[in-house]
C-alpha cells in the first residue's frame, strides 16, 4: 500500500506488481462469485422467461413460465405446505430454543454435557435424519407398532402415511434437528444480559415471571431476530429431508418449493417452470437476508 | 444470567427443574439410540414390533451389508465406495475453500480498498441464496470442464460454494487482529505474503479449526449438490445412503438402513464429540454475526 510506493519512487514493473498483489491475491474469488453466483443466477432468471424443456432454449416468451408456474397444483401445495412448515417449524423452534436456554441457564451441573446432547443433530445430515424418523413414524414398524405392542392395541399414529397429516412429520424431524441450535443462539443472547439489572430488578421485588417477561425477553430480540432469519432460510431452503422423510409424497403432500424446482426441472423436464420457481425461492430468500446483512454489515462500520 | 439464587440445591423446583432437563436429554437422545440398537438386532425382532427394545440376538450383521454388501442403486457394493468417495471429495473441497478464505480474510481486513465491504456483502449473500438457482447453469458449467458426474466436479462445486463462509470466518477473525502489528512489519520491509506467513497465521489456530471443521460438516452433509451433479460411481455417502434405503426392492431391511445411517453420520458426529466448541462456534459465527 502506501509505504512502500514512498519508500520506492521509482515505480518499477516489480513494484507496482508488489502493491497490486492483495487485489491479485482476492481477484479468483471476485470472478467465481461475478461468474458462478450473480452470473449463474442471472442465467436462471433469463431461463425462466425461455420455454426451456429438457435443455436449455433461449427462445423469450415473457411472463408464462410464471403464470403457468401458478396454474399448477403440485405448486399450490408446495407453497400452502412451505407456509404450514415455515410457521410452525420457525414458532416451536423458538419456544422450544428459549425454553431450554432459560432452562439451562439457571446454574445447571454438567451444562455442557446437557448442552452438548441438545445440540448434536445439527451434526447430522438431514438425510441421516430423515431416515431414522421415516422408520421411527413408520406404523409398521415404529412408535405405532411399539405402543401396540406395549398393550395398547388401539393407539395409531400414522401421520406420515396420511396425506392431510404428512407435512407436520416434516416439522417434527426438523424441529428435532435444529432445536438444540436454536436454544444455543438464546443461551449466548442470556448470557449477555447485564446481571445488575436482574439484581436491581429482584432487589425490588420482581418476580422471576415478570423478570424473564419484562426484562430478559425484550433484551433477547437480537437473538430472535438472528433465529428467525436462519430458521426462515433453512426452511425456504428444505429439500433432502423431504426427500428422505417422505419423499415428498404421500402423493405430493409433502411437496416443497425445493422438490417441485428439482422434479420439474431434472425428472418431468419443464426447465422453464423449474427455473421460474427457482427465482421465487431466491426472491423469497433476499427479502429476508438483503436487510438482515444490510444492518449487520452497517454496524459494523 | 445464571444468577437465580441457589440457597439449598435439593428444593422441589430443582428437581423439576432437572426432570425436565433429563426429558428433554431422552428427546434428543432417542432418534440415535433407535439407530443404534436396532442396526444391531435381525431383522424379524425389528418387524415384531421390537424397535424400542434392546436387541436379543446382538448382531453385527447389518453392519457388514451397509459397508460391502447391501444393495445400493443397482449394484450389490455396500455402502464402502461411496464413503470413500466422500472422503476424498471432502478433504481438497475443505482444504481449498480454507486457504482461500484465510487469504481472503486477510486482505478485507488488512489490506482494505474502498468498496471492500459492498463486496464482502455480495460474497456473504452468495452463502445464503438457495442452490436450486445454480443447479442448471452448473450442471452445464460442469460439462463445458469435463468434470460432469465426477468426484473432482464436486470437489470444484463444494469450493465455490465454501469460499463465501470461510472468507467470513477470517475476516471477522483478522478484524480483531491488531493493524499495528501489520504497519510495523511492512515498515520493517516485509512483503504481503510475509507477513500473512509469519504474523496472522500463527495466531490463526483457533479460526481455522472452526473453518476446517464448518466446511467438513456441510460438504459431508450435503445431498442437494452430490444428487444433482454425481454419477453412479461418483456419488457422495448420503445419495447412496438415500438410495439404499428408498430404491430397495422386496424386503426392507430395516437394520441393514439404521447401520448405513450410522456411518453416514459417523464422521460428523465424530468432529462434534472431539471439538464440539468449535462447531459451535462456527455455527454462532455464521448465524448470530451474518
Amino acid at each position: 500500500m502506501s509505504i512502500s510506493e514512498t519508500a520506492n519512487p521509482r515505480g518499477s514493473v516489480v513494484d507496482r506488481l508488489r502493491d497490486a498483489l492483495p487485489k491479485i491475491v482476492l481477484s479468483p474469488t471476485v470472478a467465481i462469485v461475478a461468474i458462478f453466483v450473480y452470473g449463474f443466477i442471472l442465467f436462471t432468471l433469463y431461463l425462466s422467461f425461455t420455454n426451456s424443456r429438457i435443455l436449455p432454449s433461449f427462445e423469450w416468451i415473457g411472463w408464462q413460465n410464471y403464470e403457468n408456474l401458478f396454474r399448477i397444483r403440485a405448486w399450490d401445495t408446495a407453497v400452502s405446505n412451505l407456509v404450514i412448515f415455515g410457521v410452525l417449524y420457525i414458532t416451536i423452534c423458538c419456544a422450544l430454543g428459549l425454553l431450554l436456554a432459560i432452562l439451562l441457564d439457571q446454574r445447571i451441573r454438567a451444562e455442557g454435557f446437557i448442552r452438548t446432547i441438545y445440540l448434536y443433530p445439527m451434526a447430522l445430515s438431514f438425510i441421516v435424519t430423515g431416515v431414522a424418523w421415516k422408520w421411527f413414524l413408520d406404523p409398521g414398524i415404529g412408535i405405532e407398532a411399539v405402543v401396540r405392542g406395549w398393550g395398547w392395541t388401539t393407539f395409531e399414529f400414522n401421520w406420515i402415511k396420511d396425506s392431510q397429516m404428512a407435512i407436520y412429520t416434516i416439522v417434527i424431524a426438523a424441529v428435532w434437528q435444529t432445536s438444540g441450535f436454536v436454544m444455543a443462539m438464546f443461551l449466548a443472547g442470556l448470557r449477555g444480559i447485564d446481571n445488575e439489572i436482574l439484581k436491581a430488578a429482584q432487589i425490588d421485588g420482581a418476580s422471576t415471571l415478570a423478570l424473564y417477561r419484562r426484562i430478559v425477553i425484550p433484551q433477547l430480540r437480537p437473538a430472535f431476530m438472528s433465529a428467525f432469519v436462519v430458521l426462515a432460510h433453512m426452511a425456504i431452503k428444505s429439500y433432502d429431508l423431504v426427500i428422505a422423510l417422505t419423499g415428498g409424497g404421500p402423493g405430493t403432500a409433502t411437496e416443497l418449493p425445493a422438490t417441485f424446482m428439482y422434479s420439474y426441472t431434472f425428472t418431468r423436464n419443464q426447465m422453464g417452470i423449474g427455473a421460474a420457481s427457482a427465482v421465487i425461492m431466491l426472491m423469497t430468500i433476499a427479502a429476508i437476508i438483503v436487510p438482515y446483512l444490510w444492518s449487520e454489515l452497517r454496524e459494523k462500520k | 444470567m445464571a444468577d437465580a439464587p441457589a440457597k439449598s440445591s435439593f428444593s422441589l423446583g430443582r428437581v423439576v427443574l432437572y426432570t425436565l432437563l433429563f426429558f428433554f436429554c431422552i428427546y434428543y437422545l432417542l432418534p440415535l439410540y433407535v439407530m443404534l440398537v436396532n442396526s444391531l438386532k435381525p431383522l424379524s425382532e425389528i418387524t415384531a414390533g421390537g424397535m424400542m427394545a434392546l436387541p436379543k440376538d446382538w448382531t453385527v450383521a447389518p453392519w457388514l451389508s451397509a459397508w460391502s454388501s447391501a444393495q445400493v442403486g443397482v449394484e450389490a457394493t455396500g455402502l464402502r465406495p461411496y464413503f470413500l468417495n466422500s472422503i476424498i471429495m471432502v478433504v481438497p473441497a475443505v482444504a481449498l475453500s480454507t486457504i482461500v478464505g484465510a487469504l481472503n480474510g486477510y486482505v478485507l481486513t488488512k489490506w482494505t480498498f474502498p468498496g471492500a465491504t459492498i463486496l464482502f456483502g455480495l460474497l456473504l449473500f452468495g452463502c445464503f441464496i438457495p442452490f436450486q438457482m445454480v443447479l442448471i447453469p452448473m450442471a452445464r458449467m460442469l460439462g463445458l470442464m469435463g468434470l460432469a458426474g465426477s468426484v473432482p466436479g464436486l470437489i470444484f462445486v463444494h469450493f465455490v460454494y465454501g469460499i463465501g463462509f470461510s472468507t467470513l470466518y477470517f475476516r471477522n477473525y483478522y478484524a480483531a487482529f491488531p493493524t499495528e502489528l501489520v504497519r510495523a512489519a511492512q515498515i520493517d520491509g516485509a512483503g504481503f505474503f510475509r507477513i500473512f506467513w509469519r504474523i496472522l497465521l500463527p495466531s490463526s489456530g483457533p479460526i481455522a479449526v472452526v473453518c476446517i471443521i464448518w466446511q467438513f460438516t456441510n460438504i459431508w452433509n450435503d445431498f442437494l449438490f452430490g444428487a444433482s451433479f454425481s454419477d453412479f460411481d461418483s456419488q457422495p455417502m448420503t445419495v447412496a445412503l438415500n438410495n439404499l434405503v428408498q430404491s430397495s426392492t422386496g424386503v426392507k431391511e430395516y437394520n441393514v438402513h439404521f447401520a448405513g445411517a450410522i456411518m453416514a453420520a459417523l464422521p460428523t458426529l465424530l468432529v462434534y464429540i472431539v471439538a464440539g466448541r468449535y462447531f459451535v462456534r462456527g455455527l454462532m459465527a455464521g448465524s448470530v454475526k451474518g
